[in-house]
């Protein structure tokens, strides 16, 4: 079953043409990889999908509700979570605090209450454990690395208990060690029902991951199919070799 | 840890006490300026503070506070006594009204457009006092009933009112600060279109705390108008104003809890000081910025993050240095998997 539909999403800025009819489907409980050159709009269809950017035509259907044209905030509470290629964290918070922005509050009182109860702290430190980051816990989250700032924006999302999450680049710029580490949660949360959609360059790491890839190119989807079949596609070897 | 409670009591007593200690008017006019100003600096640290949107328009809710005050007081006969302190908090009120659309407008920009935005409207502010001749009498002004009490206890009701709303705001700044919704202030500060993709609700949580700082303020502007009587468009919106508790924010430490109030126990006492004993030369008005420029030289953060900061390194630096001590957490070494720069820059090419 399709669980996030994005049905001919186009998308123009100015002359440029973001997307162009793109239709892309992330089926449930599978984790869905999306690669292609830079430029070819992978981003900007996150965006379009967490409610940063109006389409200019298509739709996006997440369990079948229609959620295109959602604010942010309202995307995130149906569900889908997502990270960013340029890492957003809260530099100023520190990490444990960083983890509970996300924390969803029951009723309209409930963001007046402590901004840490009991039941909040001790999931957000199995999730940082999880990640494997919890010794950082009271730092300033600006004092971590580049790869701990991956992390921390990973576990952040998981604390809302998102059934699809949106990953752009989480591999970029991280060392194999951390790839690796990164991949088995990413497995391991997938085995638990969590779904995922995985903008990569690092091949090894789509192959390796996804069940399903899609390949775009100016902005359109070329190519669908398993990381093998993809891999032969020839329009995928003319989208990255040619030109 | 424990002491803490000790110390604030401590504080607070000496703040209640002070008055009482020091009857001298001059001393007490100066007190009653301060809390005032200390009260200001941090409701306007509520919002400014927390969400990071630097407001220089409060002057305009300040002078609404004064002029509601003012008003009420000829249309409802109020008389000389405490009833026109009950109703600070209608002006406040009357404040975070007018605050509301004004809000509503000026968030929906950002940055140096916010802060541009904010200082038109208190302007704007400005000079509807000046040509609303019906209500405010233009520059004429208007003048408040003068209190029936006087003589060596004149300033003192006007000190505990004043440390009442002090007080109140410090409570509110500290409950928000601790609560979820302060955490997505901070949050708004550090990145807010993150903020709203992790589901805080930004508009709503920003024009809330724009309309909490300008509620504290309104009741202020109105106490202060009380205070002085008779009340004037070019002092009750004062552009002065917005500079000054934005100066003594951000010397105390923007974004703390009691950095504005330490902002305002440096600034405005000085400034009164420099102008009794140097106000006739102007040279009061360079020592005020001479103090400034040291201070913004010396601790460009504001004063509690800076100590804040050299104290934990103090305490570390004592903690390694005495070696039977038991051994506290060591600042934590990079981890194995930290990047190296080069391969981190890699990672933020590519497209957007």
């Amino acid at each position: 079953m399709s669980m996030l539909e994005i049905r001919n999403i186009s998308k123009a800025y100015g002359g440029i043409q973001a997307l162009s009819a793109c239709t892309i489907n992330v089926e449930q409980g599978k984790i869905t990889g999306l690669i292609g050159p830079n430029g070819s709009g992978k981003t900007t269809l996150f965006n379009v999908i967490t409610g940063y950017e109006r389409p200019d035509a298509g739709a996006v259907n997440f369990n079948g509700t229609p959620i295109t044209n959602a604010a942010p905030d309202r995307v995130f509470a149906h569900g889908i979570g997502r990270t960013f290629q340029l890492t957003r964290i809260f530099p100023r918070l520190t990490v444990l605090e960083n983890m509970h922005v996300a924390a969803p509050r029951n009723g309209s009182m409930g963001i007046f209450r402590r901004w840490s109860s009991a039941h909040e702290r001790s999931r957000a430190i199995e999730l940082l454990e999880f990640v494997g980051i919890a010794h950082l816990q009271g730092m300033p989250a600006e004092n971590l690395s580049y790869g701990q700032k991956k992390l921390l924006e990973f576990a952040c999302i998981l604390i809302a208990d998102p059934q699809v999450i949106l990953l752009d680049e989480p591999a970029g710029g991280v060392n194999p060690t951390m790839t690796n580490q990164l991949a088995d949660r990413i497995r391991l949360l997938n085995q638990r029902g969590v779904t995922f959609l995985v903008v990569e360059h690092n091949m090894e790491f789509v192959m390796g991951l996804c069940d399903t890839v899609n390949v775009m190119h100016h902005g359109a989807k070329i190519a669908e199919g398993t990381p093998i079949e993809v891999r032969n596609d020839p329009a995928v070897l003319e989208a990255y070799l040619g030109d | 840890m424990k002491s803490k409670p000790i110390w604030l009591l401590a504080l607070l007593a000496a703040a209640v006490a002070l008055p009482l200690v020091f009857p001298n008017p001059t001393i007490t006019t100066i007190a009653v300026l301060t809390v005032i100003f200390a009260a200001a600096a941090t409701a306007w640290n509520i919002f400014a503070g927390y969400t990071g949107y630097i407001a220089l328009g409060h002057a305009a809710f300040f002078g609404t506070g004064a002029y509601s005050l003012a008003i009420i007081c000829q249309h409802w006969h109020v008389p000389a006594d405490f009833t026109p302190f009950a109703l600070l908090p209608l002006c406040g009120v009357i404040a975070a009204v007018v605050s509301l659309p004004l809000g509503l407008v000026a968030l929906r920009t950002r940055g140096h457009t916010f802060i541009v935005i904010t200082i038109a409207m208190f302007f704007v502010a400005q000079l509807l006092a000046y040509d609303l001749r019906g209500v405010t009498h233009g520059s004429a002004g208007l003048s408040l009933p003068i209190p029936l009490w006087s003589g060596d206890f004149y300033n003192m009701p006007f000190y505990y009112a004043g440390l009442l709303i002090l007080l109140l705001a410090l409570a509110v700044s500290w409950w928000i600060r601790n609560s979820k919704y302060g955490l997505g202030l901070l949050a708004i500060r550090d990145d807010e279109d993150r903020a709203l993709g992790l589901g805080v609700k930004t508009g709503p949580s920003k024009l809330l705390a724009f309309v909490i700082s300008a509620f504290f303020v309104g009741m202020l502007g109105a106490l202060w108008a009380y205070y002085i009587e008779s009340i004037f468009p070019p002092f009750a919106f004062d552009a002065l104003f917005d500079v000054a508790i934005a100066l003594m924010t951000f010397m105390g430490g923007i974004g703390t809890l009691v950095g504005p109030i330490l902002g305002a126990l440096l600034l405005e006492p000085a400034q009164q000081l420099f102008a009794v004993y140097f106000g006739q030369s102007g040279w009061y008005l360079v020592l005020y910025g001479a103090l400034l420029l040291v201070v913004i030289l010396l601790l460009p953060e504001g004063i509690v993050p800076t100590i804040r900061k050299r104290w934990a390194q103090w305490t570390a630096a004592r903690a390694r240095s005495s070696p039977n001590s038991p051994a506290p957490a060591p600042p934590l070494p990079p981890s194995p998997t930290s990047q190296h720069p080069a391969i981190a820059a890699r990672g933020e090419g590519g497209e957007r």
